[in-house]
């Protein structure tokens, strides 16, 4: 069902095609306020999807804290670097 | 550092309604568009389905039709014998650390979970009880109050007839009055007529009396010694007579 067509940079994340990603990403509002209003939006979903419910699991919240284990991996990775067990891979 | 943070992470945090709010400091948006609609609708039942508690089913289901149900195991596994392998993930003491509280907390949850679950659905229930409750009384008083209304509605009604009812004695009482003071001015009047009538009485018969004594006294002066003797002799004689005829009327 093809609905009217909109505009690449207001499509959602999973509608954009491949090819047409960096024009979503050029097309983004990265101002302050198209931040803040980014990182709102993306709360809000999260929050009415997974956490705002009545019978909510575990997974509400376990992937916050997962998200969060892996960027700090991901960020003391350097200091991590000297623990290797072998020096070439 | 990282696995301490993870300790603290929910041990059993299942059905976070009310307290996720809490934990989560959000400054909650409305959770529809900018039209806010009235009422507001329920929450959902069942929140976003996750698999192993950390994976989204969303993207299970995006590899489905490419790779079938073995197809993101597969990657999880691929992608782990990777970072192994090129040591990107490092296998050290947290490795154990990591391993040993993930499988607590693993076990807690599944231990813990619907238990605490149960509590907080309870917490939540109360609340909206509560709430309910509230909601109710209110209700129920404006019910109450707009009954008040309309009885003070129908009493107002009924203020005609009052004042109806007031005309009418403060007319009686009007017409009370003017009786009472048409009887005293018959009575004064007819005293005062009265007292005429006494006065002339008075004075006829005072003449009257005054006449006859004039009268009385004139005759007795005029009737000389001569006649008063005559006419005691003749009262004798007339007596005398008068002896005889009863004397003759007991003999007979």
């Amino acid at each position: 069902m093809a609905d009217r067509p909109v505009p690449v940079a207001e499509k959602r994340l999973m509608e954009v095609k491949l090819g047409e990603l960096g024009t979503w990403l050029g097309g983004r509002d990265y101002s302050p306020n198209g931040i803040v209003s980014m990182f709102r939006r993306a709360h809000t979903r999260y929050y009415n999807k997974y956490i705002g419910v009545k019978k909510g699991g575990i997974g509400g919240i376990a992937m916050l804290l997962a998200g969060y284990v892996v960027i700090s991996y991901v960020w003391s990775y350097d200091h991590l670097k000297h623990d290797r067990w072998r020096k070439h891979h | 550092m990282l696995s301490r943070l993870v300790l603290l992470s929910a041990s059993s945090l299942k059905g976070s309604g009310p307290i996720g709010a809490g934990v989560v400091q959000a400054t909650r948006c409305l959770r529809t568009s900018s039209q806010s609609l009235a009422p507001v609708p329920p929450l959902p039942e069942e929140g976003g389905k996750v698999r192993h508690g950390i994976f989204p089913e969303e993207f299970f289901q995006l590899l489905y039709p490419k790779t079938g149900v073995t197809g993101p195991y597969m990657l999880g596994t691929g992608l782990l014998c990777y970072l192994l392998s090129k040591e990107i993930y490092i296998v050290n003491h947290e490795t154990i650390y990591a391993l040993t509280i993930g499988g607590i907390i693993v076990y807690c949850v599944k231990k813990f979970g619907p238990g605490f679950a149960e509590f907080a659905d309870k917490i939540y229930e109360e609340q909206l009880a509560k709430a309910e409750a509230a909601k109710e009384s209110s209700i129920s008083i404006l019910a109450k109050s707009i009954e008040a209304e309309k009885k003070e509605q129908w009493r107002v009604e009924g203020r005609g007839l009052l004042f109806d009812a007031k005309r009418n004695n403060v007319a009686m009482l009007l017409e009370t009055n003017m009786r009472e003071r048409l009887h005293m001015v018959t009575n004064e009047v007819k005293r005062r007529l009265d007292y005429q009538i006494a006065l002339q009485n008075l004075h006829r018969r005072m003449q009257q009396e005054h006449m006859i004594n004039w009268v009385e006294k004139s005759v007795v002066s005029s009737i000389t010694p001569q006649q008063e003797k005559e006419s005691i002799a003749k009262c004798i004689a007339d007596l005398k007579a008068l002896a005889k005829t009863s004397q003759a009327q007991a003999a007979a």
